[in-house]
């Protein structure tokens, strides 16, 4: 007990006089992640629409595969991005090993089949209300496409959201490819993972309550966004 | 909508990157968990404008990143492994900086009698015919391979041990995690565990025998098997490490009051 | 006004799924003027007949013919569904929705919404969303919608099944009023009094067939087959 008492005294000590250091950890972490977030955005939310909306011939497998990356453990995206980064690796002449860029990678590999596979199920559930209405009234399938997914903005943000939830509080992968650098790739996670392993229980609670405190303050502030915008005129 | 905050962010995070003289160099999880490196960086920083980025990994993984050239320098502590690599032509020489020492740490009332022994061979005999509690770093770190030679030493096979011989393969923190909270018998450097945070009923229980002795050797990557390797740099920081700033530092270096590594460098 | 759609007509139209017959073989002719009820107990076929017409249901045999082209076809028609289709939005823009999909000017379609939302009684719930209108505003709503665009040719599929006597009046209202500016309207109903009231042409469908069809008044008077007779003293047919 006297270890969480002594972790939140920390947490609130390393917040309330600012610490640059935490501060520097905390920004990192949300730099990598809400860039991966917006590139699997981008990539999973149309994604998940167009399996929703169109019949093609291996939807149905595309579907599964997807919901099978769900499920990647981090550690193995981790190794493989890895093992494509390094110097000997296919994309080695780049150099991106060990920088914040290849934790982005591996993000984005880990979250993109996630915000894909809620976008494509809330989709799904929408164009199944939508379709004699959108039917009838001779839209086009841009039209239809773009009804859905402002129709459906709130769930597809639930899923960027997820996904969020899911890169800022991963730790395997981004050890793994990040290297966990002072200054360079250290973010919260493996921060926390370091100190832990000092057997300084102290400040890695302290940091895993700036984690929390970080994930809940972004899903809140979200969630406020989306209800004024709800309460408001669309 | 939201995408100015977003760009915000992105323009700020790219910024931050590419500096100039920015260098890789992989070390080991207890010369991290010394603390000296949080001395030496920013004094190296200052006096050669070198950022070393340190990639913190145990001694295996450190020479595998030599070999794939994803570091331009290592720093360990195992000798034949690093002979090796220099001499598969991964590293373009080997040179000794500074030493520190392994102590074996168990519960304080030594159920296996280590304390009394002559020699750390008899205290790892000793734990093994009591079937203590021991916890292994089992990671091919320097520290497990030292293990391994000591129970080479003792003539005892790991194999035909049994329950009470715990491999975990985990950095040192984690391992000594594992060992306090099992109370068992564990090698560490003595680094390691003066900085480690949750010793429970643990305590120094055998130290100071030769075969303790941790040499620790810095080896640039050759720039000839990777030429992104920043021999440059690399030179610099050796020049440094063999230097008198280096020596004052590392001599003056204490964890409650205590000395933890000597300098040893030979002159160039 | 370019020319009319109508008359449209279906021919030896067939409807199967899974090799099981729904609807079918159908003559009918829907001309120029009229209010047409569709009768018949359940499962007699007259949302598939609704939506074979609307062209929402692919015909397995026969063809639907128009009077005009295809494009003019899918504009100036409309289909109110049995449970209304309330889009996530707020009344205002489920209003709006059809004009601003035909390229109306944001403005004008909102004065549009402005003013059908004063004829439903839904002014109050502009800016309410239509998710969370009552049964009765909802049909009314997914009413107003259709007609937004003022179709020539309008469908509604139990429109008043589980409504109230009020909403069923207003709803009813409305429907004459559309009915004497010309709108053509098809309509299926359960409810025998509403038929009565508001029907100018019957089709009385059974099995998926049409077993009778024809003017309003002879066949209330008097039913052609025994089985439209039963079905309108309230026999199970």
């Amino acid at each position: 007990m006297s270890e969480i008492w002594e972790g939140m005294k920390a947490a609130v000590w390393l917040i309330v006089t600012l610490d640059p250091e935490l501060f520097d950890i905390t920004l990192r972490s949300l730099q990598v992640t809400v860039t991966a977030v917006v590139i699997a955005s981008a990539i999973g939310l149309p994604l998940g629409a167009l399996l929703a909306i169109q019949r093609f011939r291996y939807r149905r497998a595309t579907i599964a595969v997807l919901n099978a990356l769900m499920g990647l453990p981090p550690v193995v995206v981790g190794l493989i991005v890895y093992l494509m980064l390094s110097r000997s690796g296919p994309f080695g002449v780049f150099g991106l090993l060990f920088t914040p860029t290849a934790m982005i990678i591996a993000q984005v590999i880990i979250i993109t089949p996630l915000i894909a596979s809620i976008a494509h199920q809330a989709i799904r559930d929408l164009w199944a209300e939508y379709h004699d209405l959108m039917i009838s009234m001779n839209t086009t399938k841009g039209q239809r496409i773009r009804t859905l997914l402002w129709d459906g903005r709130r769930a597809l943000m639930t899923a960027s959201l997820a996904g969020f939830g899911r890169a800022i509080g991963e730790v395997g992968a981004i050890m793994i490819v990040g290297g966990n650098i002072d200054n360079a790739t250290r973010v919260l996670t493996t921060a926390i993972a370091l100190e832990t392993g000092k057997g300084d229980f102290g400040l890695a609670l302290g940091l895993g309550f700036v984690l929390i405190g970080l994930a809940i303050f972004v899903n809140l502030t979200i969630h406020w966004v989306g209800r004024t915008e709800s309460e408001g005129r669309w | 909508m939201k995408l100015p905050v977003l760009s915000a962010v992105l323009a700020i995070g790219l910024a931050a990157s590419a500096m100039a003289d920015e260098m890789k160099m992989a070390v080991t999880t207890s010369f991290h968990n010394s603390g000296l490196s949080e001395i030496l960086l920013p004094a190296i920083e200052e006096e050669t404008g070198i950022t070393v980025e340190l990639l913190v990994v145990g001694t295996g993984q450190a020479l595998r990143l030599g070999e794939a050239g994803d570091v331009d320098a290592i720093l360990v502590h195992s000798r034949a492994a690093e002979d090796a690599f220099v001499e598969a032509g991964y590293g373009t020489h080997r040179r000794e900086i500074m030493y520190n020492d392994f102590v074996l740490i168990g519960p304080e009332d030594d159920p296996a009698s280590v304390a009394e022994k002559d020699g750390i061979v008899y205290a790892m005999q000793a734990v093994a015919a009591a079937k203590a509690p021991f916890v292994s770093r089992g990671d091919e770190s320097g520290t497990h391979k030292r293990e391994l030679d000591l129970w080479e030493l003792a003539e005892m096979d790991i194999p035909r041990f049994g329950d009470w011989y715990r491999s975990v393969g985990a950095g040192m923190g984690a391992a000594l995690n594992t060992a306090s909270g099992m109370n068992a018998y564990i090698l560490s450097d003595r680094a390691s565990w003066l900085n480690f945070g949750n010793k429970g009923d643990l305590a120094v229980l055998f130290e100071g025998d030769a075969m303790l002795f941790n040499q620790y050797a810095y080896i640039p990557v050759d720039p000839e098997r990777h030429e992104h390797v920043k021999a440059d740099l690399t030179d610099t920081l050796e020049a440094w490490l063999v230097g008198e700033s280096a020596a004052a530092l590392i001599d003056g270096y204490t964890i409650e009051g205590e000395k933890l590594f000597t300098f040893n460098a030979q002159g160039s | 006004m370019v020319g009319s759609i109508l008359p449209l007509e279906l021919r030896e139209a067939v409807v199967r799924r899974r090799g099981k017959r729904l609807l079918g073989p159908v003559d009918l002719t829907v001309g120029a003027k009229g209010f047409t009820i569709v009768m018949g107990p359940n499962g007699s076929g007259k949302t598939t007949l609704m939506r074979s017409l609307h062209g929402l249901q692919r015909l397995t045999e026969g063809e639907a013919v128009w009077a005009a082209g295809m494009e003019a076809v899918r504009k100036r028609q409309a289909y109110v569904f049995q449970q209304p289709v309330m889009m996530r939005r707020s009344v205002r823009d489920n209003l709006a929705y059809p004009l601003l999909l035909h390229g109306t000017k944001k403005a004008a379609a909102r004065m549009a919404a402005e003013e059908w939302a004063a004829r439903i009684d839904l002014t109050e719930a502009l800016d309410r969303r239509a998710t969370q209108l009552s049964g009765g505003e909802r049909q009314k709503l997914a009413l107003a919608r259709a007609l937004i665009r003022e179709p020539e040719l309008l469908f509604l599929d139990e429109p008043c099944a589980n409504l109230d006597g009020r909403a069923t009046r207003d709803i009813e209202a409305l429907l004459k009023v559309e009915h004497e500016r010309g709108t053509r309207i098809v309509m299926a109903t359960h409810d025998m009094g509403q038929a009565r009231r508001l029907a100018t042409d019957i089709v009385f469908l059974l099995n998926g067939k049409i077993h009778e069809t024809g003017p309003a008044e002879p066949f209330f008077a008097g039913p052609a087959t025994p089985e439209a007779g039963a079905f309108l003293k309230g026999d199970i047919v």
